[in-house]
């Protein structure tokens, strides 16, 4: 089957508007309950101590820290060469090596550097963002199943992250952990 | 064109459709009839499945024989617009696939409407889906038309029409049985038959040459009768400034404009878990970058061994380069080799279309139902009236949106099929783009800077078209005789991307109510966690 992604969990998925993890109802689009987002929702207080606990502002900045510059940077890079194209096609004309160009080159280059930043971001991804968010996610999830707000996430984050918790799941999420490709393993090694 | 290679051409077009039926007839068989299933195909599609599908829900024919054929015509102009096709899914890659999918269910609406008032929201966001969906929709029928008709040899009008509706009801068909599953299976089919067909072509080509690109540079130079000019920007986006302007706007739309495009955004539903959606992107920048450098190849191959103006001579924009250039690989106009290889390249481009436009119908067909059905209907059923479900309102809305587009595309016949696509493009990134973002990254974002964010891009991107050379005042225009083009550029993204931009950033801080923080942070700890993703 096609469900070894270990992100992949249907049992504990819940859609949006849904406190205890039920599905959303078929056919609808979920539609915000009276007193979500209010002070006294144990639901948006789940969310809210999640987002400010450190462990998710880690995943968070690193996120940012590689996308923002990234972005900025191809973004440029890319104005740089169609803004040259069209103001200084002289500049793009002058030769290289035989028949080879400047704007030959430059073309190439875009090609390369798309190539090379993907390589680059789902590397950082996987190396850096995978695993502290999974298992955010899961944390995340049980507090919203039992409302655990105030004890917040992160709080038994260790060397065994999944197995010190004695809930019935944890046996499955240490499975799923197990399985998580860790860096450097051969099965994730060409993305 | 021989009556052996118009019978040929037909006999593989009818087996495109044969094989595409098949697989919807096979795809609704085992339907359950619910959304998960009609607008996700389950979720349970793979990575290399998805990266397939999305490759072949972009690379459309208009890519294929257009880009190929701005290339043999006027040379590195061409590679412009093959590099802007293929940034834009570092936008894509980087900020939008794996949020999306965390956060979202079916559509773009869910992951904005999750933080807002969602009415408002939903609405808004599904009107503007719609437009970008039937702009594409449309250029997509009006390059089949003059495709097919072109490829089987018959240039009449009424071929063009019988075309537009034949390819139209054919869409209908795939996604108002098949849903998602079929629409994805069929693109993964196209998109292997094409990228097979455009490898081919490019060892053929580089094998006349004996594997020297600099000797086929050259060359193209020379049959372009262009000279090294052939090799620089200029010939085609040179000259005026308003030209110059438009290509950066059109640069400014590609880039922009892939991450704003609903049938993208609805195929990151197709997988399991953002991470599975992170993959399916990786695997579809490796097939959309190879398949772009095909194509520049193809395009300087056309230009080397049939000259730019052989390729004039058979359509002016260029877009038969590519089966002319297959004529000639296969060993000339006369022999078998050279009918067979250009009828199989005839049917793949047949196949890209539909593929392409079953993609478009079906995201239109879900913003529809699940976005502006579901809000207007709320109305009605709170008054006693029983709404339908939703699916079925899909497939309904599949049937009525291709109608349209069959309409729209038999209007516009005369309209370009780039300016129409560089349009659905612009549109998308004016008015789609910057709510996403906003959505997604911006904590002080409200249901006020929203809707303005989605009309402050969608309006004026349209009203700039109205008022552009494209409407009026032009030869080629719409209305030639009128004259009421006071903006000078044919492509509006320039004007209208920032413009949807600020109107989110004016309608946030001038909105009398704050931002929902609770909502926010959920928006927040599941687009980077996916906790709670469906």
């Amino acid at each position: 089957m096609r469900t070894e992604d270990p992100w992949y969990d249907d049992a504990l998925t819940s859609g949006w508007g849904e406190h205890d993890g039920l599905p959303a109802a078929p056919g609808r689009p979920a539609e915000a309950r009276p007193g979500r987002g209010e002070p006294g929702d144990p639901h948006a207080a789940v969310y809210l101590t999640v987002q400010r606990s450190p462990a998710f502002q880690q995943v968070r900045r690193r996120y940012r820290r590689f996308v923002l510059p990234a972005t900025a940077a191809f973004l440029v890079w890319y104005f740089a060469y169609v803004v040259t194209a069209t103001v200084a096609p002289q500049l793009m004309a002058r030769p290289l090596v035989g028949v080879f160009n400047v704007a030959m080159a430059a073309g190439l280059a875009q090609f390369a550097t798309t190539f090379l930043l993907t390589w680059a971001y789902v590397r950082h991804a996987r190396l850096r963002r995978d695993r502290p968010a999974l298992e955010l996610r899961w944390e995340t999830q049980d507090m919203a199943r039992t409302g655990a707000a105030a004890a917040g996430p992160g709080r038994d984050r260790g060397d065994a992250p999944a197995q010190s918790r004695g809930d019935a799941r944890s046996g499955r999420r240490a499975e799923a952990l197990a399985d998580f490709p860790g860096p450097r393993t051969a099965r994730e090694g060409t993305l | 064109m021989t009556g052996d290679h118009r019978t040929l051409t037909l006999l593989l077009f009818s087996a495109v459709i044969a094989v595409t039926l098949g697989i919807t007839s096979w795809a609704s068989r085992r339907r359950q009839g619910s959304p998960e299933e009609f607008y996700a195909g389950g979720r349970l599609f793979s990575p290399m499945e998805n990266g397939f599908a999305i490759a072949g829900d972009y690379m459309s024919a208009a890519s294929f024989l257009g880009i190929s054929g701005v290339i043999a015509l006027f040379g590195y102009d061409g590679i412009l617009y093959a590099v802007g096709f293929l940034v834009a899914w570092l936008v894509v890659l980087l900020l939008v696939a794996e949020l999306v999918r965390n956060c979202g269910r079916f559509t773009l609406a869910d992951v904005v409407a999750a933080r807002m008032r969602e009415r408002p929201v939903r609405i808004a966001s599904g009107i503007s889906s719609v437009t970008v969906s039937v702009l594409y929709l449309v250029a997509q029928m009006v390059g089949a038309g003059s495709l097919v008709a072109l490829l089987l040899g018959s240039g009449s009008g009424q071929a063009r029409s019988w075309t537009v509706i034949g390819v139209g009801a054919l869409m209908i068909v795939y996604v108002s049985c098949g849903g998602m599953r079929a629409t994805t299976w069929i693109q993964i089919v196209k998109a292997v038959l094409l990228l097979g067909g455009a490898l081919s072509l490019t060892v053929l080509v580089l094998l006349r040459f004996g594997g020297d690109v600099g000797a086929l540079l050259s060359s193209a130079a020379e049959g372009s009768g262009h000279g090294r000019d052939f090799l620089a920007p200029g010939l085609r986006y040179g000259g005026e400034w308003t030209h110059r302007l438009d290509f950066v706007s059109l640069g400014l739309a590609l880039v922009l404009g892939t991450a704003g495009l609903p049938h993208i955004l609805s195929r990151f539903y197709t997988v399991p878990t953002a991470r599975a959606a992170r993959r399916s992107v990786v695997w579809s920048i490796g097939l959309i970058g190879g398949f772009y450098l095909m194509t520049v190849v193809l395009g300087f191959g056309a230009a080397a061994l049939l000259g730019s103006d052989a390729v004039r001579a058979s359509d002016p924009a260029g877009n038969t380069a590519v089966p002319l250039l297959s004529l000639e690989l296969g060993g000339g106009a006369e022999s078998a080799g050279g009918q067979a290889l250009f009828a199989i390249v005839a049917a793949i481009a047949f196949a890209t279309i539909l593929a392409v436009v079953a993609g478009i119908t079906l995201a239109s067909s879900a913003s529809v139902a699940h976005d502006l059905y579901a809000s207007f209907s709320r109305r009605a059923r709170s008054v006693g009236g029983k709404g339908w479900s939703e699916v079925g309102v899909a497939r309904v809305a599949a049937a009525v949106v291709g109608a349209a587009a069959v309409g729209l595309g038999l209007l516009a016949q005369q309209l370009n099929v780039a300016f129409l696509v560089g349009l659905a493009f612009a549109v998308a990134a004016a008015a789609n783009l910057p709510v996403l973002l906003y959505a997604l990254f911006w904590r002080r974002f409200t249901t006020r800077g929203a809707v303005w964010s989605v009309y402050g891009g969608l309006i004026p991107a349209i009203a700039l078209v109205a008022l552009s050379p494209v409407v009026s005042g032009a030869p080629g225009a719409l209305f030639p005789h009128a004259d009421f083009a006071v903006f000078p550029l044919e492509n509006p993204g320039l004007v209208a991307i920032p413009l949807g931009f600020l109107a989110g950033w004016l309608g946030t801080v001038t909105s009398r109510e704050a931002a929902d923080e609770a909502k926010h942070a959920e928006t927040e700890v599941r687009s980077l966690t996916g906790a709670g993703a469906v």
